[in-house]
């Protein structure tokens, strides 16, 4: 299943979820320890401290990176909780049997000290593991599932086409045996009949393949057609000139997007953190992955440190920066600003970016001509709502039965890109 | 109504109207096109280029393989610093005495934009063409990389090492600086030189004003210099000081004049400015009565001035010769009218002049008012004797070890030569100049100083008030802050910025009680870049007394010098010299002879006459310049307004080791600068005798370039009385026939007419308050990368810049009436009228553009697409205020312009960009924006903060620059906007046409309603009736 994830569609399908699912916490008591708040706020509060701390290694029902956590305070203390979050090394090493335990289960694999997360944090956050986020899983599938019916709503799969297609072709074969057959049982039948010269001539002449093609009609239309196919293969060969769709250069480091984004749900503003202030959406820098490979060594749980991770190290340790090979080049004549197009117009990174999350290594997705951009404004609709920006805008545009596209508001215009 | 009937000229072409120019003045391009025709029978450029078409296609087709790009991230991310996000950082502008405090806007770690800091009492938001310039000379490749030892590359532990040595060996050891304005400096300073056991400091100023202070000192006791305060002066009283262009604090005067001259309807009140001058100066050319005199007056001016103000209040006047000076009377009675509220200033740099100007201000009451030496200023502390001492004691070998702290007297001291000629006699001499110019060379060792934006500092230009440096860049080389290099020197474990902030915690910490942490305070101030310690004001005693200054001006001035005099000042682009090697001040076209790159003498239209020059576009001849033994061949330049018998030389150029601009360009005039009396005299009275050499001169001028085809009506004045008896006056309102009646041009269009449903950007223009600075023409020139061509190409009228100050002299007499027109262009009236793209909502521009390059947008603004143009340049022809420019070059990566478009060639110079705009290539046509940029990034900003757009929050570059707000950049359909209620915008509608209230606003060239999104306000002279 494709996972689509970016900056908007999780809040927004989490919002529409929320109230179900808060409506079904209160029906629902299931064991979770008693002294762990239920209240909203917290759960809310303790989602927050769990994604920014905790989202990489963990998931709530799943084993993952770490242990799957929901009824952790079932299965121990509050108080233990606490404090292996916040130092699970001290805890370790204090002997505690249970924390050596689930150390050894997890190939000795440390989790980083959260010393600076409060009492009430900590709290909020085991609040959000015993009652966050219990049918997120279900939704999201039932979510995904309406999201790419939608997508491919315009019709019948690629590979019913071509079934399609192959039985269409059979039939005609089959059409033009049966013509063939009829043909010659008909000259058969005419030759027994008692005709004129004349007409058993015209029934029984040759097809003159020589004479066609020496006559001047054939000539022309081959002409004409070679002219067309060199004109349009040239033609075409012109406009994919500086067109790198399908870029798909090997990088210094074999970064997997399908591994960080796909299967491990990092969200994509994590690592690319200009993408909702800037101009660039930030290439991230080596110390953004050093907030996690300072404990994640190696990928699927194997012993020592991968020598691609050990690149990031070396990268740090000798204050070299890591030198990426740059996929989606815009020429400079054109502005392109990623916050006007994720923070203010909700895009999402896959509209332009493909299916991110199922590359292995990055290609560039979308032809990033003018006239791909162009395309889209005019048929995007201003993302308005909850914008005073676009207030006076709405409502000079109520009028037309058409919805507000960035055509309608000057995305078209040359030095809206161009200066 | 009354119409204007005045006859405005930009240059005595057109005066004239020479028939050369008359033709030329029809062609946009008046030089032949650069097509050869093969004359040796030989194919020409043009065959050639159609031979190597196709297969120069072919082989491009077949390189087209993308070349693989990289995209390098940071190591470790600063957490501030977001790559495409600018950072702002409060600093200090201070060379010498010229001060501003300033914004520096960074890119990614790169300093790329200087601004005015509006917080600073000093300055606000105004700077100068230096200020803004001054961004560039960070980039500047031939900065020292190392120190230097005895001319060769050395590292700093050598140095230091010899330093110390030779220093303890030296015996008597000078400190030479210009004016210090940080008081951690001067600490450092007196640290160092007691440590080599008593170094005497001494400061001098290229730019003299050693006689205000030396005056102060007499008259009260104080060797500093006045707070002067021009916007609370009814009427202002100059005598050669040029207190809008160059002289002491010209930002700030310049805002101060701007307040008082600001007039509506409302407030139909401006202060009235007179000014009596030999060159037609900035200032002189913003006066309301201009009078020229010669500098061999000016004395006697001054004390006839002081007579007649003596007499009125009873008081005993002076012998004196009596001079004729037209208007000083009249300059008297309304001094004398409006005691306490009138300002009188001389750029003088004799004692005994100022001693009568000071006396002058106590006779009006001023002192204490408008100029104020309670709160003493110190922006020049130069001590012109001690320093003719210093090179006297030089030459006699008196001197052990001389340490030149950033300075460069070789160069801009009067006596240079003689000084370069005994530093070799001094045991040790250094200097801490940053770059190999005329004295760094000279000396043995040279510590190069880091760049005033790598550098921690402070300053404390007046008192009470305090700005703070801070670095916005690591330093680009081995260089080392001079403060840095005096601890070292002296011993001291501690660095600069350490001892600054112990500085500013025993001194200026332990003085205030506002704040008890001083981390907090310090944060706060380094945040704001400026402090105001409100301390009392000192208290000075004592009136002016006179009489023995006026007793020697009465010897040493006098009334009828038949001798030729020379006055010697400042370009505003150029200044004292110091930026000479920025190619953007070195192509700024000089506000009143709009020439570039070059020096030159001027000299009134008389004198032409009589010696049979006559100057055509430039096209000039060299003259000898003698003075005493020294001569120099220097081209002419004919300067209406000089006065007779007088002619101008600017200081600045002439640089021998400036770099790669600068060098060869221009003459040097500080040789020729006597200091014979005590004091650095700019005004050379005897001695001089010019003769014209048969050598033929180009001077680039910008000046002659864009016309108006002859239609008139682009300059609207009056004069105040007329403006109060109705508002309209010096309007021209153009009414058109139609249908029985005549309306306004804008009621007749062809066009439909745009729609603006979300912004209509204007820009509204006030020619009262725009004293032609020129701030804004470099200010854009940063902004928008727009390319230094170099002085052939202005010649070839190929200058790139996208705002000009158009110039226009004015006359009273009819157009046919040549002898009349000769008498007044010897002192003409002077109106600046900044011209850019005027945004037309019927843009003639866009309907001729053969590929839609050049359109409009649905927020007014004409856009102008680069990489669509083909450069039939039809737009550009049909531009009725020819304001579009078109690229006859590759100007960035191209070696033949390396040397003057350096932000665009070399690696170093190219980290000034501005990243958000596109550098142009050849064949383009470009022209101003409207800062597009900048309206883009505060759509956006407001867009992500799910707002409206607040007013102010975008501006152009040139409205930022501006130090008297003579610009106003605003939404037009926001009815809260500023320009919307200085407009006075008739009711809110999303047309493009919007019908005014504000009597003055006005569009060019109304009558070909092209319907500008720029207007203009008319200019408003404070003259009486009788004498307009």
């Amino acid at each position: 299943m494709s996972i689509k994830r970016s900056l908007l569609s999780v809040p927004l399908r989490l919002s529409t979820l929320a109230m179900v699912f808060f409506l079904m916490l209160g029906a629902q008591a299931f064991g979770a320890n008693p002294d762990v708040s239920d209240s909203e706020e917290a759960i809310a509060a303790g989602k927050s401290v769990f994604n920014a701390n905790c989202k990489s290694c963990h998931k709530l029902d799943q084993k993952y990176t770490g242990p799957a956590l929901r009824g952790v305070t079932d299965r121990r203390s509050i108080e233990w909780a606490k404090s292996f979050i916040k130092n699970s090394q001290a805890v370790i090493a204090s002997g505690d049997p249970q924390a050596n335990a689930i150390y050894k289960e997890f190939g000795n694999l440390a989790m980083p000290a959260h010393e600076f997360l409060s009492d009430t944090e900590l709290e909020s956050l085991l609040s959000y593991i015993e009652y966050g986020d219990k049918e997120a899983a279900v939704a999201e599938g039932g979510g995904e599932g309406s999201t790419e019916q939608t997508a491919g709503g315009s019709g019948v799969p690629n590979e019913y086409l071509t079934i399609i297609l192959a039985v269409l072709v059979v039939v005609l074969l089959l059409i033009l045996i049966v013509l063939g057959l009829i043909i010659s049982v008909l000259t058969k039948y005419l030759n027994n009949q008692n005709l004129e010269e004349d007409d058993k001539e015209f029934i029984n002449q040759k097809f003159d393949v020589k004479k066609i093609l020496r006559s001047d009609a054939f000539v022309i239309i081959i002409t004409a057609l070679v002219i067309a196919l060199v004109a349009k293969t040239a033609i075409d060969g012109l406009y994919s000139v500086g067109v790198q769709q399908g870029y798909q250069p090997k990088q210094p480091i074999a970064f997997s997007h399908q591994l960080h984004a796909g299967q491990y749900e990092i969200q994509c503003q994590y690592c690319h953190t200009g993408v909702e202030i800037g101009k660039s959406a930030n290439i991230p820098s080596a110390n953004i992955c050093m907030n996690c490979h300072t404990h994640i060594q190696n990928v699927g749980g194997k012993e020592g440190v991968s020598s691609e991770i050990q690149k990031i190290y070396n990268a740090v340790d000798n204050n070299q920066p890591i030198e990426w090979v740059r996929i989606h080049n815009l020429p400079d004549l054109a502005y392109f600003n990623h916050s006007q197009h994720v923070a203010v117009g909700g895009i999402e990174c896959q509209t332009c970016h493909g299916p991110i999350e199922e590359m292995e290594v990055v290609y560039q997705h979308s032809s990033l001509t003018m006239g791909w951009c162009i395309d889209c404004h005019r048929q995007t609709d201003i993302n308005a709502v909850g914008n005073e920006y676009y207030d006076k805008l709405v409502q000079l545009h109520s009028d037309s039965k058409n919805s507000l596209k960035v055509k309608d508001i000057g995305g078209l215009e040359c030095a809206k890109c161009h200066y | 109504m009354k119409e204007n009937n005045k006859t405005y000229w930009k240059g005595l072409e057109q005066l004239t109207n020479d028939p050369e120019f008359v033709k030329n003045a029809d062609r946009e391009f008046p030089e032949h096109l650069p097509s050869s025709n093969g004359e040796n029978g030989g194919p020409s450029r043009r065959d050639f280029l159609k031979l190597m078409g196709f297969s120069l296609a072919a082989a491009s087709l077949a390189a087209c393989e993308a070349p693989v790009r990289k995209a390098i991230p940071y190591v470790n991310k600063p957490v501030d610093i977001n790559p495409s996000i600018p950072n702002y950082y409060a600093s200090t502008f201070a060379f010498g005495g010229d001060y501003a405090s300033i914004v520096v806007k960074t890119r990614e770690g790169r300093p790329i934009k200087i601004d005015g800091n509006e917080l600073s009492p000093i300055n606000g938001k105004g700077v100068s063409a230096i200020v803004e310039a001054s961004v560039l000379s960070l980039y500047d490749k031939e900065r020292l990389a190392a120190p230097y030892v005895n001319g060769e590359k050395s590292d700093w532990a050598t140095l230091d090492a010899q330093v110390k040595s030779k220093l303890a060996a030296a015996g008597s050891v000078k400190i030479i600086t210009n004016t210090i304005l940080s008081p951690s400096t001067e600490k450092a300073l007196s640290q160092f030189a007691e440590t080599i056991g008593g170094a005497e400091v001494i400061t001098y100023d290229p730019v003299s004003s050693y006689g205000i202070t030396k005056a102060a000192e007499t008259s009260y006791g104080a060797a500093v210099l006045p707070t002067y305060k021009f916007d609370q002066a009814k009427v202002i009283v100059s005598f050669g000081a040029d207190f809008l262009g160059t002289w002491i604090s010209p930002i700030e005067f310049a805002r101060q004049y701007a307040k008082g001259r600001k007039i509506s309807k409302e407030k139909p009140e401006m202060s009235r400015h007179f000014q009596f001058e030999s060159n037609l100066s900035l200032t002189g050319s913003n006066a309301d009565y201009r009078t020229p005199i010669k500098a061999s007056v000016s004395g006697l001016a001054v004390l006839s001035l002081y007579n007649a103000l003596a007499k009125k209040a009873g008081a005993a006047s002076f012998n004196a010769a009596a001079v004729e000076v037209a208007h000083l009377d009249k300059a008297a009675n309304e001094l004398w009218a409006n005691r306490g509220a009138s300002i009188v200033v001389s750029g003088s740099n004799d004692p005994n002049v100022q001693i009568v100007i000071n006396a002058i201000n106590d006779l009006l009451g001023n002192n204490g008012v408008t100029v104020d030496f309670s709160t003493p200023s110190f922006f020049r502390k130069g001590d012109d004797a001690k320093m003719n001492q210093f090179v006297a004691d030089l030459n006699a070998g008196r001197v052990g070890g001389v340490l030149f702290f950033n300075c460069n007297p070789v160069y801009d001291f009067a006596k240079g030569a003689e000084l370069a000629a005994g530093i070799a006699k001094a045991k040790v001499s250094i200097a801490t100049n940053s770059t190999m110019d005329e004295t760094a060379s000279a000396v043995q060792l040279v510590a190069p100083d880091n760049h005033f934006l790598e550098s921690w500092n402070d300053f404390n230009p007046r008192k009470g008030e305090y700005s703070l440096a801070q670095p916005t860049i690591s330093p680009l080389f081995d260089t080392r802050q001079a403060q840095e290099s005096l601890l070292v020197w002296a011993g001291s474990e501690s660095n600069y910025y350490d001892f600054l902030q112990e500085n500013w915690n025993s001194t200026i910490f332990a003085s205030q009680s506002e704040l008890s942490d001083f981390q907090q305070f310090w944060d706060q101030s380094l945040f704001n870049g400026v402090y105001s310690d409100n301390s009392e004001p000192t208290s000075i005693s004592g009136v002016a007394d006179a009489s023995a200054a006026a007793a020697a001006i009465s010897r040493t001035y006098k009334a009828d010098n038949a001798a030729t005099e020379l006055v010697i000042y400042t370009k505003i682009g150029i200044g004292n010299g110091t930026f000479a090697n920025n190619p953007w001040l070195q192509e700024m076209s000089d506000p009143i002879s709009k020439a570039t790159w070059d020096n030159y003498l001027t000299v009134s239209q008389k004198w032409a006459n009589e010696n049979g020059l006559k100057m055509f576009e430039g096209a000039t001849q060299k003259a000898k310049l003698t003075i005493g033994d020294k001569s120099i061949i220097v081209p002419v330049l004919v300067q209406p307004g000089q006065a007779i018998g007088t002619v101008g030389l600017a200081l600045g150029y002439g640089r021998t080791k400036a770099g790669r601009v600068a060098n060869g360009v221009g003459v040097n005039a500080y040789e020729l600068l006597d200091s014979s009396k005590g004091f650095v005299n700019f005004d050379i009275t005897e001695g001089v005798s010019i003769e014209l050499t048969s050598d033929k001169y180009k001077i680039a001028q910008t000046q002659t370039h864009q016309t108006y085809m002859g239609r008139d009506f682009v300059v609207q004045e009056s004069i105040l009385p007329e403006y109060k008896e109705d508002a309209f006056a010096g309007r021209y309102q153009p009414k058109i026939y139609k249908e029985g009646e005549f309306v306004k041009p804008s009621k007749i269009s062809l066009w439909k007419g745009h729609q603006y449903s979300q912004h209509h950007w204007g820009l509204a223009i006030d020619m009262n308050s725009c004293i032609g600075c020129g701030a804004c023409t470099v200010a854009c020139q940063v902004e928008n990368n727009v390319a230094v061509v170099g002085k052939q190409e202005v010649l070839n009228r190929r200058e790139m810049a996208w705002i000009r100050i158009d110039r226009y002299y004015s006359s009273d007499a009819e157009v046919g009436d040549n002898d009349g027109l000769e008498i007044a262009s010897e002192n003409p009236e002077v109106v600046f009228q900044p011209m850019m793209c005027q945004h037309c909502n019927n843009a003639p521009c866009e309907t001729v553009c053969p590929v839609a390059a050049t359109t409009h947008s649905s927020e007014g603004l004409n856009q102008m697409t680069y990489n669509r143009c083909i450069g039939t340049r039809y737009c550009a022809n049909n531009c009725p205020y020819k304001v579009r420019r078109f690229n006859w070059f590759k100007y960035h990566d191209n070696k033949d312009f390396s040397t003057v478009n350096v932000a665009q060639n070399d690696d170093l110079g190219k980290m000034v960009l501005n990243p958000d705009v596109t550098v142009r290539s050849r064949g383009v046509i470009e022209k101003c924006s409207m800062c597009v940029q900048r309206i883009q990034a505060g759509k956006l900003t407001a867009k992500r903060e799910a707002r409206k757009v607040q007013d102010g929050e975008i501006t152009t570059a040139c409205a930022t620059a501006c130090p008297t707000d003579a610009i106003v950049f605003g939404d037009m359909n926001d009815t809260g906007s500023k320009i919307y209620a200085t407009l006075k915008i008739q009711e809110e509608t999303l047309s493009a046409t919007k019908e005014v209230n504000e009597e003055r606003a006005y569009h060019v060239l109304e009558e070909v309603n092209v319907n500008p999104n720029v207007w203009y306000f008319t200019k408003i002279r404070n003259k009486d009736k009788s004498e307009a």
